[in-house]
């Protein structure tokens, strides 16, 4: 170990940034930077796309009308029917904007997936949360909408003993819970697994230069796994936001 | 025997050992379960659009929800054995 010089940094080096400016709750540092240059970069692709509206769309618009009509297409038809469509808005921003955080974990000099930090999965998984309650209470009422999630229909009067505090728990606390942890814990772990890599050919690269070879290609090949970790990351959870607001929507028969 | 001369010497190093050991058993456990679960889920998806390829997309957005729901018992286990500490 000590001839190789592998020394694996503690996790809180990997994940935690020095402030750049600013102090207190308002604290600057690259995590946050990289989350507000994700914000304008989605904000300005659908601007430029939308502001001419032209009726054979090219370019950046192009690009941007296939990125919604994935997320119609792949996620909302698939999972709520047509009456979701006026959810496009929200669900469009959700995906793009996971998925721009996702994609700084690969790009070089950032190298740091915002979603690698607690803060930004639980703050959209709060939203989605508030979001299928609010649609669940607005559609069935505030009686229907804890009705039918506490007492589903079909199930033996006995065995509510058992589903009613199962359900509850699942739905208010284990899904926002286990929405966040998902991104996270995804995130993180692609994050770790490239820095190792990176450690182990680094190290292996100063001990003799032919045995970084195999770790070296497998940094690079688990670079592009991560292009795909970043989009599926996105795609789960819209996909999940949909099927929780459109659950909500509609009672289980 | 090795254990009691450690505790003895530096009990620091043994918590953090045992620590070490212990985030392994967690992860390890945890994801048992979750492997077995996508290999069934996946499995299964391969077969429905072996059988039926007219509906593959419906199967794999259905998969992917599959493979979400049985992970996230994968992941809350990788995120214990980070909290957890000697």
């Amino acid at each position: 170990m000590a001839l190789l010089a592998l020394e694996f940094p503690p996790i809180s080096h990997l994940i935690e940034w020095p402030t750049l400016f600013g102090s207190g709750a308002l604290a600057v540092n690259k995590v946050v930077l990289l989350m507000i240059v994700s914000a304008v970069l989605v904000f300005s692709l659908y601007f430029t796309a939308g502001r001419r509206g032209s009726l054979v769309p090219s370019g950046v618009q192009n690009f941007a009308e296939t990125v919604v009509e994935f997320v119609q297409e792949g996620i909302i038809l698939q999972t709520m029917g047509p009456e979701g469509l006026h959810f496009t808005g929200f669900l469009l921003t959700l995906f793009s904007f996971i998925f721009m955080c996702n994609i700084w974990g690969i790009v070089p000099l950032a190298q740091m997936p915002v979603n690698a930090r607690m803060a930004l999965p639980a703050f959209l998984a709060i939203i989605v949360w508030i979001v299928f309650n609010f649609v669940g209470i607005k559609h069935q009422g505030p009686g229907g909408y804890f009705k039918s999630m506490l007492f589903p229909p079909g199930v033996p009067k006995a065995l509510y003993i058992l589903v009613t505090p199962i359900e509850l728990v699942s739905t208010l606390i284990v899904r926002p819970l286990s929405l966040a942890v998902r991104l996270f814990a995804n995130m993180l772990a692609g994050h770790l697994l490239l820095v190792s890599f990176a450690i182990i050919a680094t190290a292996l690269f100063k001990a003799t230069v032919v045995g970084a070879a195999l770790p070296g290609a497998l940094l690079i090949a688990l670079t592009g796994f991560e292009v795909l970790v970043a989009v599926l990351q996105a795609f789960i959870f819209t996909i999940l936001a949909a099927v929780y607001i459109g659950g909500a929507m509609h009672p289980e028969h | 025997m090795a254990l009691q001369m450690l505790a003895a010497q530096d009990p620091g190093e043994l918590v953090a050992g045992l620590t070490a050991v212990g985030r392994g058993i967690v992860y390890g456990g945890a994801a048992i379960g979750p492997g077995i679960g996508i290999g069934i889920v996946v499995g299964n998806a391969i077969t429905a659009m072996a059988r039926q390829p007219e509906s593959a997309g419906m199967v794999r957005t259905t998969m992917f929800l599959g493979i979400a729901f049985t992970e996230a018992l994968a992941l809350f286990g990788f995120v214990l054995a980070f909290i957890i500490s000697g």
